[in-house]
């Protein structure tokens, strides 16, 4: 029988996440939107969502806040996910698959480069 | 959509969008009585009764972008077809639950399929409604209350790294736990 992790791992957890976050000071709020209508959810969304929190906590993302939206009348290009970071433009990205949400994060928000072929004009 | 866990997610969009700030997701997996249950229990907007009766019909939706709703038509249709059911009752004002049952054994039932996921998924994504998840295999039943876990992190983001990963571990493992303890 496996032992559930408890409130107290979760202190421990907290505690470490505090000094990784000392250590690095954050470049701006950085914020991750995948669309979650049924469109989404039915096109894959989940996977893109499990995909992008996956790469956060293997590649230890700090300062990401990632949230979700209902569906914007753009079904036909979910699964679609939005980036802001600080006071930039919102960029907006379709048909992203779990392999393409890896890529937005690890490219666009670790490296300020814009994904360019996955980009919707908007 | 072909995982249940996929349709259990949409469900409770509908109570994110109601502006819910309670919402319990409730899935019962009981052998003993051949039952696949989920539940969604929110007290967000709400509908009055007309309304709730007619959310099944696929050309109801509260949106705004399209005037078709797909998700609760397609759910009651799955849960029909393995002689189950999907009822609705909802009060403005108070709030809607949707109960969704089928046969465990049915042929055609959709696996359960990645409820961690789903579960984590919610949560991260939707910081400021309270999540309560309660998973029962048989009689082991596993619950997950996100008000001490948001108490504990104080301060920090549900999706920085280290929190993400203990978050998983412990909706995994509490429903790994749950299982288990009924193999032997």
């Amino acid at each position: 029988m496996s032992t559930i992790k408890s409130l107290e791992d979760l202190k421990k957890a907290r505690e470490e996440a505090l000094k990784k976050r000392d250590l690095k000071a954050s470049s701006g709020t950085v914020q991750v939107i995948v669309g979650m209508g049924t469109c989404g959810i039915a096109a894959g969304a989940r996977d893109t969502m499990k995909s992008i929190l996956d790469t956060i906590e293997k590649d230890s993302i700090n300062g990401i806040i990632v949230t979700q939206t209902g569906c914007i009348g753009l079904c036909e290009k979910e699964p679609i996910v939005q980036v802001v970071i600080g006071e930039a433009a919102k960029v907006t990205y379709g048909k992203v698959t779990p392999d393409v949400a890896k890529k937005i994060l690890l490219e666009h928000v670790g490296n300020g480069k814009v994904v360019t072929d996955h980009v919707l004009n908007i | 959509m072909r995982e249940l866990s996929l349709h259990l997610l949409d469900i409770a969009e509908n109570s994110i969008s109601a502006k819910a700030k309670d919402i319990t997701i409730e899935v019962i997996e009981d052998l003993r009585i051949d039952l696949l249950q989920l539940s969604v229990h929110d007290n967000g907007y709400g509908m009055p009764p007309e309304m709730a009766a007619k959310v099944v019909d696929p050309f109801v939706t509260t949106r705004t972008t399209r005037k078709v709703g797909l998700g609760i038509p397609l759910l009651k249709e799955a849960a029909e077809m393995c002689n189950g059911s999907l009822e609705l009752t909802s009060e403005v004002g108070i709030g809607t639950n949707i109960v969704v049952k089928f046969q465990y054994s049915h042929i055609d039932r959709m696996p359960l399929g990645d409820i961690t996921t789903t579960l984590l998924h919610l949560l991260v994504a939707n910081p400021s409604v309270h999540w309560i998840y309660k998973y029962r295999f048989n009689e082991n039943e596993f619950v997950f209350d996100d008000e001490p876990v948001k108490a504990e992190i104080e301060g920090l983001p549900l999706s920085d790294p280290s929190i993400l990963n203990c978050l998983r571990e412990m909706l995994q493992s509490g429903i790994d736990d749950a299982r288990a303890s009924n193999v032997s």
